[in-house]
Order: C-alpha cells, then structure tokens, then sequence
C-alpha cells in the first residue's frame, strides 16, 4: 500500500480542521519528506506533488490511540502486529499504543524492546508500547519503569486487570512520577465484580447473567485519584465507563489533580440492551434467540443510558480528555460460546470512527471536537511524557503542524456503510456492530507521508 | 391421544408451526400456556394407565444433555419422552469438561448430525439454551439456565395450581426465598401473572435482583413488572393462595450473601406458623430438592397443604405435553 516514502504529497480542496492550530478551513496539505510542510491556500498545491483530492472531505491528523491490544507476543491467534496496524491504518490511526497484556507481559525493557522492533518491522503504523506496571500482571512486585521508559514505554499499567492492592498503586503512582509517565489503571474493585458478565441493572435481572455495578468502577476512580494527589503520579483512567466516575473526575480536574480519562466509542454509543442482541431497538415482550451476544461482552461493560449520556457530556466538557478504542481482538471461538464462558472485548479499530462521528450527527460534539479528541488531545498526552529536564522523546503526534510527522486522515463524514466483520483487516471480528450502518468513513489514512490505506469506492 | 391431538389442534398457537423452542415464558401468550395445560390433562391421563405407553412420537429422537447435576428434571423428560414411545437419550457431562466454548458448539454440532428432533438440555449458564439454538435446527428445550429461566417448572407449578384451586386471575402467589439466583423464580414470576396472578416475592435484600426494591413493585422494563418485593416474610405470605418456597443453597452463605443458614431459617424459613397466615387452603409448594429444616419445617412440608410431590407428577405431564407439541407438530401439521 506505500509507495512514496520521501515523495510530495498534497491533499488538496478539504476541510482541514486541525485542533493543535485552531484551524477548520479548506486548504491543500502539503507533504515533504514524511513530514507535514504547510498547510496552503486550497488549489495552492504546486506541480511535482502527487495529489489527493479530498473535496468535500476532511483532513485532519492522524488519529492516535492510546489503548490498542494488539496481542504479539504470545496470542497472534488473536492479532498480529501486523494485523493490528493494518486495522489501525483502516480506522484512521496512525499511533497506537500497544497494552501489555501479552503472553509474556511486556514487563521488561526487552519486552518493550521487542514489540517496537517487530512493530517497525511488520507494522502499517505507529506502536508504542506500554509496560506493565507490576511483574507479570501479577500486583505484586513493581517492573522496572525507567528501563522501560528508556527502551520506549510511553506510560504503564496492567490493563485487563486493576491494580488492586491500593499500597501498590501508590507505589506505582509514586515511584513513576519520577519518569513523568502516567499510571493508566484499570478501574475496577475486583471484590465487587467477582463472576461478573455485563452491567448491573434491570437487563442482568432479565438475563440472570451476574452483574457488575458501576460502584466497582466509582470506588476504584475515587482511590486512585486520592493516591494521584497524595503521590504526585500522573493517573490516567483506562476506559471510564460510568457516571458517576465521570462526576469524581470532574471533581479531581477541578482542584487540580494530575489525572486524565478515556473513553472508548463503545461505551460512548452502546448501552447495556444491546445484550438482548436486537442491536439496539427496543426490546419487545420476550428475550429473543438473538439475545446473549457475546460480542457485546467487554470490559467494563456495556452501561445504562444515563451512563452513556454522562460520557459524552464528559467529552464535550473536556472532563474525559480523549477517546480511546480497547481495541481488543479475540478468535472466533472466543466469542463462539455462551456468554458465561466469552471473552472480553470488542474489535473495535475499524469502525471508531464511524461510532465516534455518530455524536457529531447527533449533535452532541461538533467537527472540531471529535478531532480534538480523537488526534490533538491524546498526541499531547503522549508528549507530556518525558522526564524532568529530558528532551521530548519524539516530535507531537495528532498536528499538522509543520514539521511534525505527516500523520494525516481523509474522512467522508456522511458515508454510510454496513459493517461487516468479515471484511475488517483485523483478525478479531468481534464486534456487537455486525450488519449495523454506520455513517463516516476513513477514506485515505497517510502515515509519515506514506498512504497506508486508502478506501475503495464501495469500501 | 387422538383426542387430545384434536383439541390442541383446535385451541393451539403451538400447532401453527410458529414455535420452535421452549426457552422461557417470556414469549408465551396466556393462551398458547393454556393449551399446554389442556394438554397436560390429556398426557396426565395416559400416565394415569397401567400401561403407560403411546406411539405418538414413536420414530422421534430426543437427547437430554444435563451440564449440570439434576435427578428430578432430568428423570422427567425422559419418562415423559419414553411414555410417548420417542427415543430418549441421556447425555450427562459436567461443565467442567465444557468450559471452551468450543466444545459446546461441537456437541451442538455433533447433535445437529445426528438429525435428532428435539434436545432438551440444562446448563449452568444462563442464556446458553439461546446460543445452541441458533446453531442448531431441532426444537430446544430449556431444562434450567444458569440464574435465567426454567419454563417447564414454572408450567408445571401453574398447572398444579390452576387443576387444584382453578384459574389464577386474582389469585396471590407468594414466592420466598433465593430471588437472585432463582430460575425458577424468574420464569415463575412471569408465568404466574400472564395467567392472572398477583405475585409477590420476599428474601434478604442480598438476594434480590436489581430492580427489586423492598416496598415497592418491580417498574417498568422487566418481564417481571409489577411483581410486588415485601420487606417482611410475613406481609409476603398473608392472604396468599399459594405459597412457593425456594432452595436456599449453602453456596449463599459462603458467598457472604447470608450470616448463616440458621439465621435464614429464622428470618424466611416457612414454618406452620407462618403457613398460617396465608389462606386457610394454600397450597405450598417447593421446586425441590428441598432443605427440610432450612427454608421448610419438615412439618409443613409434609403437611396437609404441601403439593410438592403432586407438582413432581404432574412435571412430567407438563413435559410430555411439551414435548408432544413440539416434535408431534411437524406430522400433525402436515396432515
């Protein structure tokens, strides 16, 4: 799919709306040598470049996300690297950050090493990787942060899991801090969520299937984010999921605490009906054949409404700082089973987008906004990862500002599309948006001045 | 059987063809569970003889798959299926060597082969009658789900009370105990008051689903609205006509949703002075296998109100009509 690593590129007649610049006009983005060179008057564009028409499109940058499971080392049955960036390029992002809940966990400086290396040899995009924040996933012995934060590791957490015991995530919070790296922790008492399958409300009453209630994620929320002020860690929350988290963080933000939150699209569009697999409508009288999709198991779960509203109030706000995907591949057989037995997630690289755009439809974010959220906020995010008085280890990811990387994506906010697994680049198909339209579309994803996707008329 | 086949074929949504699976009640009309009734009046009679034996689903197969230990319902469903002279065969296997996915679907798979008619199947996961289903083309009978639903308990119990004390409507039917964990409970709940019934339900709060609120009625959004939560086992059982009294299970206490079993034989336990305060003629009833001692006194559940052993013989009335019904439908259908 690359072919021009050092050529000139120009994306020309779009609405460039870049955040980072408070720019939202229609320009020609010019590209040299993998890197953004201006943004110039539309129909600007001289001769010697390749052009990209994106008329009637936008441009913005890259799209970065700061919770991608991409599964190599140990379960490429699930993903590949490569699969994983190819699916990535897909959906528009042009960085990802790779979990560490590989097999083995990526707790070691030779761990983190490997995946950025396998990652530069067989990905499409950007990888970063995070490391563990205990040996193993296990919570019980701390990694080696700096190392890791010296091989590349852009933050830590034992993701899939929470940092359950308190004294060690002070620890962590604490010992961190030193490296400017955030701790991103899984929010979660795990007291309260023991068999848990799918939120707890009135349809895992219905189901009979063990709930998990949002108090789990609140009661986790509120310790770290004491910890985060008592330590001077910089906390950031994986996947918020709940409303009344939203309030703590709101709450935290307001006196100044260090800490920041994510959102994934899923838990920002999708409640916890979508289990009676009737992909949203109204459940009628009975539980239908199609309810227990297993493709709406995830972790934390799907919420109530109220919930939902809550997150995309908190984005709007700036109270959650960006989106984040959980992308979290799994083989068919992993979802082929009864819900009890499912695993957790949702493929989720190849139509974040299209779910995230869907608020701006609703007209609950504007254009802008949803860049912001999706490149801007979380490239700065990354940037502010660096150690007292270190350089910063890499140019600002999410602008097209020039000199900065050429990160760039073409978007069709008004294609409408079916979604259907079997076409996704990913290897995990699972997604609950199976034969659902989504309207936006990725349609030409650039990454260091390289297009890396392109979308076919009918893609 | 002729007889009972041209009243069904008079009175029943079953006989259209439409349903295919037995997963809950959810999906029932009033009428359709009616006809299973009606049914089971027929199928009782032909348990009644002393050769308890009919051809009417002779050539039909039926596998029961039980992931989950059960004598009673299991027993049942293959007496039912073996008095209607249909080949009934057993397959026991512990969750345990199920827990891949995978495996499920390869029985199911396996099943689907095997061109059977009719797979009656508990497991201890809820929902999991829903996804064999939709991989497999037998009619599927949900025989206990996990926490969810356990429709042929639940027409039984309607049956046994409908036949002794007649129809439901107005009628109070209290049920007491392990809520949360309840399949019977849950499609109770359902069954009793599409067919009339007021239903209340009562038991530690730490075993209430969500949505049920002591002192007020289940809202809008559950099958189950309307279903009234008393804050006392008394208020529960007074004045009703029916007194169902749940299993409560040790796992309860070790779980932390319970201080002891002592304490819950206290506090919910149905006792004859408890019975008392319901109806002169309730009846009691338990889904067994009961803990005598625990959330019954041997007492009343030997006493003259209990039915517990009648709700037994007329499961497996229930069963045969059920099953009938659905396997006899195609040839029937087809005449």
């Amino acid at each position: 799919m690359s072919e021009r690593k050092n050529g000139m590129l120009a994306i020309t007649g779009g609405r460039v709306i870049d955040p980072s610049q408070g720019i939202d006009r229609v320009a020609d983005v010019l590209i040299k040598d993998g890197k953004i060179e201006s943004i110039a008057r539309a129909g600007s564009a001289p001769d010697g470049y390749q052009k990209i028409d994106a008329g009637g499109r936008v441009v913005a940058p890259g799209f970065v996300d700061l919770h991608t499971h991409l599964r190599e080392p140990g379960l490429e049955y699930k993903e590949t690297l490569a699969t994983g960036t190819a699916a990535a390029a897909r959906g528009g992002f042009t960085t990802v950050c790779a979990m560490p809940n590989t097999e083995p966990a990526q707790d070691t400086a030779s761990i983190i090493e490997y995946v950025a290396r396998r990652a530069r040899e067989s990905g499409v995009v950007r990888v970063l990787p995070i490391g563990a924040v205990t040996m193993g996933r296990h919570g019980k012995q701390l990694t080696e942060m700096a190392e890791m934060a010296a091989a590349g590791a852009i933050g830590f957490s034992d993701d899939g899991d929470p940092v359950a015991d308190p004294n060690m995530m002070r620890q962590a919070l604490s010992y961190s801090s030193s490296l400017g790296l955030p701790i991103i922790n899984h929010c979660q008492e795990p007291g309260l969520t023991r068999g848990a399958q799918m939120h707890e409300g009135v349809v895992s009453s219905n189901l009979g299937l063990a709930g998990w209630p949002a108090e789990a994620e609140a009661s986790m929320v509120a310790r770290d984010i004491a910890l985060a002020e008592l330590t001077g860690g910089r906390l950031h929350i994986a996947h918020l999921s709940t409303a009344a988290a939203v309030d703590l963080v709101r709450a935290a933000k307001a006196r100044g605490a260090r800490v920041t939150a994510e959102v994934t699209p899923h838990h920002l569009t999708l409640t916890d009906t979508w289990v009676y697999g009737l992909k949203g409508a109204e459940r009628r009288s009975a539980v239908g054949l199609a309810s227990y999709d297993t493709n709406t198991k995830v972790n934390p779960p799907l919420r109530a409404a109220s919930d939902v509203d809550a997150l995309v109030a908190a984005l709007g706000e700036g109270v959650i700082d960006f989106v984040a995907t959980d992308h979290a591949p799994h083989s068919e057989s992993e979802k082929a089973c009864t819900y009890v037995e499912a695993a957790n997630g949702i493929s989720n690289l190849e139509t974040a987008f299209a779910s995230v755009v869907s608020l701006f439809h609703a007209g609950r974010l504007s254009m802008p906004q949803v860049i912001e959220r999706m490149s801007t906020a979380p490239g700065k995010f990354l940037a502010l990862g660096k150690r007292h008085g270190e350089e910063a280890r890499f140019g600002l990811f999410g602008t097209l500002k020039p000199g900065h990387p050429a990160d760039v994506v073409v978007l069709d906010l008004n294609a409408e599309w079916v979604v259907d697994p079997a076409r996704f680049v990913s290897k995990g198909k699972n997604t609950p948006l199976a034969g659902v339209t989504l309207k936006g579309r990725v349609v030409t994803t650039v990454f260091g001045g390289s297009v890396v996707w392109q979308g076919g008329a009918s893609a | 059987m002729a007889r009972v086949a041209e009243r069904s074929r008079q009175q029943s949504a079953l006989w259209s063809g439409a349903r295919r699976h037995v997963l809950d009640l959810d999906d029932f009309t009033r009428a359709e569970i009616e006809d299973v009734l009606l049914n089971a009046d027929g199928m009782k009679e032909v348990f009644g003889r002393e050769v308890k034996k009919t051809p009417a689903l002779r050539g039909k197969t039926i596998i029961t798959v039980f992931f989950e230990a059960s004598t009673r319902t299991r027993v049942s469903f293959e007496q039912a299926g073996k008095i209607l002279g249909a080949d009934v065969i057993n397959v026991t296997s512990s969750a345990s060597s199920v827990t891949k996915g995978e495996s499920l679907l390869n029985t199911v798979r396996t099943l689907q082969a095997m061109q059977i008619d009719a797979l009656v199947m508990r497991h201890p996961h809820s929902g999991s009658p829903y996804f064999v289903a939709r991989h497999l083309d037998a009619s599927v009978i949900n025989a206990g789900d996990g926490t969810h639903a356990h429709p042929t308990q639940a027409l039984l119990d309607i049956y046994t009370v409908e036949r002794l004390r007649g129809k439901l409507d107005g009628k109070r039917v209290a049920i007491i105990g392990d809520i949360l964990y309840s399949r019977v409970a849950r499609s109770n709940m359902i069954g009793m008051q599409k067919m009339g019934a007021e239903v209340v339900v009562c038991g530690p709060p730490t075993l209430l689903p969500a949505g049920f609120v002591p002192g007020s009625s289940v809202a809008e959004g559950l099958p189950y609205e309307g279903v009234r939560i008393a804050r006392r086992v008394e208020e529960a059982v007074d004045g009703a006509d029916v007194v169902m009294v749940l299993r409560i299970q040790r796992e309860r206490q070790d779980a932390g949703h319970l201080p002891s079993l002592r304490e819950y034989s206290r506090e919910y336990g149905i006792n004859a002075e408890r019975l008392k305060l319901a109806r002169p003629d309730a009846l009691l009833m338990h889904p067994g296998p009961m803990n005598e001692g625990v959330e019954i006194s041997t007492e009343v559940a030997h006493g003259p109100q209990s039915v517990i052993e009648e709700q037994v013989a007329n499961g497996v009335a229930i069963r045969m009509a059920i099953l009938y019904m659905l396997c006899a439908r195609a040839a029937n259908v087809g005449a």
